[in-house]
């Protein structure tokens, strides 16, 4: 990995803000570095003002760079046994509401979002629920709406899957053909998709429950406050927050402003509205 | 150990170890010195599934407090931060951890090259890099990293390691400040920060 000249950085994520609205200005250093000096590696130069050129003078080269500006690691079922909490501890609770909103923010390529829908529809929730999936990222929308995965997600797929406390066979959830494996469409009939950008766009539901899980650890401290903030806004009264396993609200701004549900698998639910907000929810700046 | 390097106001020490690794973390920190409070960041390769509670394998091992790393803390004096499975842990400069999910390096997530390759650029001169046995090539690269930064770097001596390859295959590219078995190697942690003398 090479050093990333801090000056080049900032002009380089300031130029495609303002050429693009892609906000990477407030994402945690040392990660995008690596992923900045790959890009340098890629376009075999030593200067990201060199690429800043290329991709102001094109989307196409903007397009083709973006998925490498995110991280779009997901799995099925990731951390099996924060599904089984799910199901256990606030499912039940929603289970109370006529309707219900959902949303996931960061959903990348859709494994999370799939996993949300088998369970909703085994606890019989899924009819009456909404789910709004977002990301920053239209590609990784585009497969998470093909719904198809290579095969070799399977195994982990079916290993998951039970240990999330699923109750059918899981291959009733998919269909297995030339290497590829496609999940059923109905698991995506009540899904909104929408490109929806935590740094810069504003609150667009009221929702039941959340979910952003290992999203937020690509962002700074600030810009995690900020899409908390806007998570906080965005629930109903005591509506739930889940995160991914490492991350805490413990440092936030909006600490306050949650009870912990279940501490080991990073479930919240909201006891009041967070009283001073540092962002007003426009844009960080 | 060159004596200049022992004027140092270290922020952190970075500890990379695979094969044989918790034996080897074990002992070092059982001889660093109980007055021993430079933080330490460690990741050791362990399979992505695994729900190992760094606390209660290393607690009785140190004085320190030892934590699996939660993203964004701020690392302290007297602590002792693991990598969690799956995670590759890096240091930002303003002294907090980062999580993140990328591709594993060398086959590895969490992946020692990772963590030095920040240190080396997040801390440089305040950063000390230390790789101890293991059975691939991760971290040389970010050790070397270290050095190239102004860091201080150990390599435990490979005849010492219960597998040899992740310390020689750093000694093949640089040449660490100190090569040393794991006592030598807490001694001389010990020295650098300036704990232990009484």
């Amino acid at each position: 990995m090479k050093r990333i000249d801090a000056v080049e950085r900032h002009l380089f994520l300031e130029g495609i803000f303002l050429r693009y609205g892609y906000d990477f200005r407030q994402y945690a250093e040392t990660s995008l570095d690596r992923r900045l000096s790959a890009l340098q590696d890629r376009f075999r130069t030593e200067s990201l003002l060199e690429i800043l050129q290329k991709v102001l003078n094109s989307s196409d080269v903007f397009r083709e760079i973006l998925p490498q500006l995110t991280i779009n690691t997901t799995e099925f079922f990731r951390d099996p046994l924060f599904f089984r909490s799910l199901r256990e501890l606030v499912l039940p609770t929603l289970l109370t509401y006529p309707r219900i909103r959902i949303w996931t923010a960061g959903c990348s390529t859709g494994e999370e979002l799939l996993s949300l829908a088998m369970i909703l529809k085994e606890e019989g929730l899924y009819e009456r629920s909404t789910i709004y999936a977002t990301d920053i990222n239209p590609n990784v929308l585009k497969t998470a709406k093909d719904r198809i995965y290579d095969h070799s997600a399977i195994q982990l797929f079916n290993k998951n899957y039970v240990a999330a406390g699923g109750s059918k066979s899981p291959s009733e959830y998919y269909s297995a053909d030339y290497g590829l494996v496609r999940f059923a469409p109905d698991l995506l009939d009540n899904v909104v998709f929408s490109e929806h950008n935590l740094a810069t766009d504003a609150v667009f539901v009221e929702a039941h429950l959340i979910l952003c899980r290992n999203v937020m650890i690509y962002f700074t401290r600030n810009l995690q406050n900020r899409a908390l903030e806007l998570f906080a806004q965005s629930l109903v009264f005591k509506g739930y927050l889940a995160l991914g396993s490492k991350e805490s609200l413990r440092f936030s701004t909006i600490s306050e402003s949650f009870d912990s549900i279940d501490s080991a698998h990073r479930i919240y639910r909201l006891k009041n509205l967070p009283k001073t907000t540092l962002h007003t929810l426009g844009g960080l700046r | 150990m060159k004596t200049d390097l022992l004027k140092r106001d270290l922020a952190a020490v970075f500890i990379g170890t695979s094969a044989g690794g918790v034996m080897a973390i074990q002992r070092l920190l059982s001889h660093l010195s109980d007055d021993f409070s430079t933080p330490l960041v460690i990741v050791q390769h362990l399979p992505a599934d695994s729900t190992i509670d760094p606390s209660l394998i290393f607690s009785h091992h140190t004085s320190g407090r030892v934590f699996e790393a939660v993203d964004k803390v701020l690392i302290q004096p007297g602590h002792v931060y693991f990598a969690p499975p799956g995670y590759h842990l890096s240091v930002e400069r303003d002294l907090t951890l980062s999580l993140s999910q990328e591709n594993p390096v060398h086959y590895s997530r969490p992946s020692i090259d990772v963590l030095f390759e920040s240190a080396a650029v997040s801390i440089g001169p305040r950063a000390c890099g230390v790789l101890l046995t293991g059975a691939n090539s991760d971290g040389a690269g970010g050790l070397k990293a270290i050095q190239e930064a102004g860091g201080i770097t150990i390599a435990q001596d490979p005849s010492d390691a219960e597998s040899p390859m992740m310390p020689r295959s750093a000694l093949e590219i640089m040449n660490p400040d100190f090569v040393g078995n794991l006592e030598s190697i807490s001694r001389v942690l010990t020295e650098l920060t300036g704990s232990g003398i009484r």
